[in-house]
């Protein structure tokens, strides 16, 4: 194993540095290289080794056990896991909405961040405000976000934000979290989600438009153009890389979705069991409050498949964007 | 003179979209702290106040009272937590990308690979296999179990690595002639040099920290050992809910980072930029 197997050379390795200089010297200089390299990079080797590459191994062999009140290894069962896992339907359905949630969220957010980007980095005045007010809510975590969108903005009394501002073009109130057809619910996820991390990709997008050279717009604006015919011909496919990288997080971070929705649904009851749920919830009740270990780390694997997907058929359709570099 | 016309007009228009925007998003922090100076029959209100009629403080203060629900300890806890992860993740991830970028030993790629490989799984996935180790040994309720994952983060690995390819050698290569070791080139000289990046990563490490949620929930499962985002999320599963009082916490959870956030914004757009963000 990579801990055991590193730990003792960790020891060794520490041992020279409060040395004085006189006894260092005799170490050769590869020795002395060597030594320095790894005691630079073992702290890290180490807790990746145990925390990522163990944790994922056993879990990997967890996820073909019947694992259940325990995390020992035992009892084989070959795919039965994720046979269970695949056809339950309460687990499908957080499939389901969880691909729609990515659906909806990562074109708007993709957009809005780049308009915002676009404005921001037009105005010569108050750049700086503008950047602190759309990056601010980044400081905030989702389960506050949460709380402010559930208890204030889109509470169901009449005097919540969203219902005030209705009732002047005559809505009656409506309880937008509770209301499952039409799902309105939707508009409180994706509002929220928006809020939170629109200003993060914008900066990334100011970044990269900021790495644009200007003599392409100088030359744009010579032969005439206007500005939308300046953002699709220059501006959108310079940030060709930057937004490829953007899309892969966006998609990362949306399929991995749990805070808010938790933060929103959850009732205390029984995990998993709230009318709107995510994989990752999902998996949280089967593991905690089920304690069966090996269905939740057959859950773990197969989540790990749709972003691997995902990812693959990005890279597919609009290329890595290394490519170029 | 019409495009002159058009810019000035395109501005104005440009001007008016951003303020219209910048209050929409700061409409919510408003909010919140009105909610948590209200009054419960004002919150609960059939109609629109713009302000509280009185600054009710005691909602900050009886948020502490409640023994069901540790609000302090669960802010000491988080502290601790964000306070610790922040210096030591930064200066882990500093040591192994200097020595990744410039100590060339044998292996070193290798090295770098097995580092980066763990980039390549989804974070979330990963707290069902950490817990499951991390709980095999005796981790659950413990706050080294808390911090530990969270002190290892490959992705600042990568940019403190990127970040020393591009420092000049010169440098290094002095302190090496007037006797340092490597390891002495590193603390007295490459370390100091850091300090942008370190504060930038830092202070993005400690809003990671401050703000997590799935992990501190799988183990921190006693409230002595709730963080301030846990001790939030348990008003909702209360009987109960004081309404302003959970707005005061609700603030209380964001206001540290939100000035923090103001006083390091520079160092964090900067690291956000460099870093194509962590979450």
């Amino acid at each position: 194993m990579t801990a055991t197997g590193t730990t003792p050379l960790r020891k060794r390795a520490a041992r020279p540095v409060p040395a004085t200089a006189p006894r260092r010297r005799r170490l050769t200089e590869r020795q002395s290289k060597g030594l320095a390299f790894v005691v630079l990079v073992a702290p890290m080797l180490l807790g990746l080794g145990l925390f990522r590459y163990v944790a994922i191994g056993w879990s990997f062999l967890l996820s073909f056990s019947e694992a259940r009140r325990t995390i020992s290894l035992g009892h084989w069962v070959g795919l039965d896991n994720y046979r269970e896992l695949l056809s339950d339907e309460r687990f499908r359905d957080s499939l389901t909405m969880i691909v729609l949630f990515t659906a909806l969220i990562v074109p708007i957010t993709f957009v809005g961040s780049l308009g915002l980007a676009v404005l921001v980095n037009r105005v010569r005045r108050g750049r700086a405000f503008f950047r602190t007010a759309f990056l601010l809510p980044a400081a905030v975590s989702y389960v506050a976000a949460a709380m402010i969108w559930k208890m204030a903005l889109f509470s169901g009394v009449p005097s919540g934000l969203a219902n005030t501002l209705g009732a002047l073009f005559g809505a009656d109130a409506t309880p937008w979290i509770q209301t499952q057809s039409p799902p309105l619910y939707w508009i409180v996820l994706v509002t929220l989600r928006l809020w939170l991390q629109v200003g993060l990709y914008m900066i990334l997008f100011i970044a990269g438009l900021q790495a644009i050279p200007q003599h392409l717009y100088e030359a744009a604006s010579l032969d005439g153009a206007g500005p939308w015919r300046t953002f699709r011909s220059i501006t959108f496919p310079m940030l060709r890389n930057t937004s490829v990288a953007i899309l892969l997080l966006m998609f990362i971070a949306a399929l991995q979705a749990f805070d808010e929705f938790y933060a929103i649904f959850s009732t205390g009851a029984s995990l998993g069991s709230e009318p709107v749920r995510t994989p990752l919830m999902h998996l949280y009740g089967v593991a905690l409050q089920d304690q069966d270990y090996g269905v939740g780390s057959a859950g773990a694997f197969l989540l790990t498949l749709l972003i691997v997907l995902v990812t693959l058929l990005q890279g597919r359709i609009l290329g890595f964007a290394r490519d170029k570099d | 003179m019409n495009r002159f016309r058009g810019s000035v007009l395109g501005s104005a228009a440009t001007y008016l979209v951003l303020c219209l925007l910048a209050v929409v998003f700061l409409i919510p922090f408003y909010v919140l702290l009105r909610n948590a100076l209200m009054t419960t029959p004002e919150v609960t209100a059939a109609d629109w106040h713009w302000l509280p009629s009185a600054l009710n403080w005691d909602n900050f203060t009886s948020l502490f009272d409640n023994p069901e629900r540790p609000f302090g300890r669960s802010i000491v806890n988080s502290l601790i937590i964000a306070v610790i992860t922040a210096p030591v993740s930064t200066l882990l991830a500093s040591m192994a990308g200097y020595a990744l970028a410039r100590i060339a030993v044998p292996g070193r790629a290798a090295v770098l690979a097995v580092i980066v490989g763990t980039l390549m799984i989804p974070q979330a996935v990963t707290f069902l296999p950490t817990f499951v180790v991390v709980g095999s040994m005796g981790g659950v309720n413990t706050m080294w179990g808390l911090i530990a994952p969270g002190l290892f983060n490959a992705f600042a690995v990568v940019l403190f690595r990127s970040f020393y390819l591009s420092f000049p050698a010169e440098i290094e290569e002095a302190g090496r002639l007037d006797g340092l070791s490597y390891l002495g080139v590193y603390g007295r000289i490459i370390l100091p040099n850091s300090a942008t990046m370190i504060a930038s990563l830092g202070a993005l490490s400690f809003i990671d920290a401050w703000n997590s949620f799935l992990w501190p929930l799988m183990i921190g499962q006693d409230p002595s050992s709730w963080t301030v985002q846990i001790a939030l999320s348990s008003f909702l599963t209360s009987q109960t809910v004081n309404l302003p009082q959970l707005f005061a916490g609700t603030a209380v959870a964001i206001l540290p980072l939100v000035i923090m956030f103001l006083v390091a914004q520079r160092h964090i757009v900067q690291g956000i930029a460099m870093s194509g963000l962590k979450s």
